[in-house]
């Protein structure tokens, strides 16, 4: 194996994405990964799938409470605020 | 909206002061919902998980030292009240398995899918995007959250659905930097999956 100029296959690049996208790639791989993106449709793609898949899961957040659940809770509160 | 500071929230906490704690509630109640159906069977006990967890809270509030953010403390607390309800519901997520090990190696990607030289056989084709932005797909993605094993499971909850960051993450499930980078990985990977054989499906 030729470290260094070491290309990286599909196969490989699969398993790099995230790594690559929270910015953890060393800069090494991270040209290498940049340069097969460059000549390489399906990697792209792929990257761009796991790019919406992120996008499209963030949507699932809601972000309210019920009335009864926080009256409840308030409740609760109050007891504790007279303790 | 201009939100409260933790050191403010936790000064009026202090105080008693009612709207400091509605803030908390309104901020933090719907993601711990979320994070304590992770440990117990039914949406009901998970409701109870979350007001003991608001309980403790209130208890713990003069003896929060802000070491770690006050919701890495908050997520703490459901962690533990719910560990031990699961317990006594006989399920829960074994923390053990939030331990370093080596866990067998998964391909993000079915191995059938490439060639002996590792590149693409069958490569990703483009998603129709009508078909993305329906409901379905939605909830599409949210069974295929609920099917991953359950560290991958509170991972990707915690960094594709609450947004939390690597570092919060980390801290609140004790990940070393690497862990919680894999369990994200294959996570994200089985989500794309069920996308993928859900759009296509007739194509």
């Amino acid at each position: 194996m030729s470290i260094g100029v070491a290309h990286l296959s599909c196969r490989e690049m699969v398993e790099l994405v995230t790594a690559y996208l929270e910015g953890a790639l060393p800069l090494g791989d991270r040209m290498r990964f940049e340069n097969h993106l460059t000549a390489c449709d399906g990697c792209t793609m792929y990257l761009e799938q796991m790019r919406r898949t992120i996008e499209l899961t963030g949507t699932l957040r809601v972000d309210d409470v019920s009335p009864e659940a926080l009256a409840k809770v308030m409740h609760a509160f109050r007891d504790w605020q007279v303790e | 909206m201009e939100h409260a500071t933790d050191e403010q929230l936790v000064e009026r906490l202090r105080a008693r002061d009612e709207a400091a704690f509605e803030e908390l509630v309104h901020r933090y109640n719907a993601p711990l919902l979320r994070f304590a159906r992770q440990f117990v069977p039914t949406a009901s006990l998970a409701e109870d998980v979350v007001a003991d967890t608001w309980l403790g809270v209130l208890r713990g509030i003069d003896r929060f030292e802000g070491r770690s953010s006050l919701k890495t403390w908050i997520f703490r607390i459901l962690a533990n009240t719910a560990k031990t309800r699961g317990q006594r519901e006989g399920r829960s997520v074994p923390f053990s398995a939030f331990e370093e090990g080596e866990a067998p190696f998964e391909p993000a990607v079915d191995r059938g899918r490439f060639l002996g030289s590792g590149s693409w056989g069958a490569p990703p084709r483009g998603w129709p995007e009508d078909r993305l932005l329906r409901d379905e797909t939605r909830a599409v993605i949210e069974q295929a959250i609920a099917d991953l094993p359950p560290t991958q499971r509170m991972v990707v909850s915690l960094r594709d659905v609450e947004g939390w960051s690597a570092d919060e993450v980390r801290n609140a499930l004790e990940l070393s930097e690497t862990n919680q980078r894999v369990l994200l990985h294959r996570g994200r990977a089985k989500v794309r999956l069920a996308l993928e054989e859900y759009l296509m499906e007739d194509t």
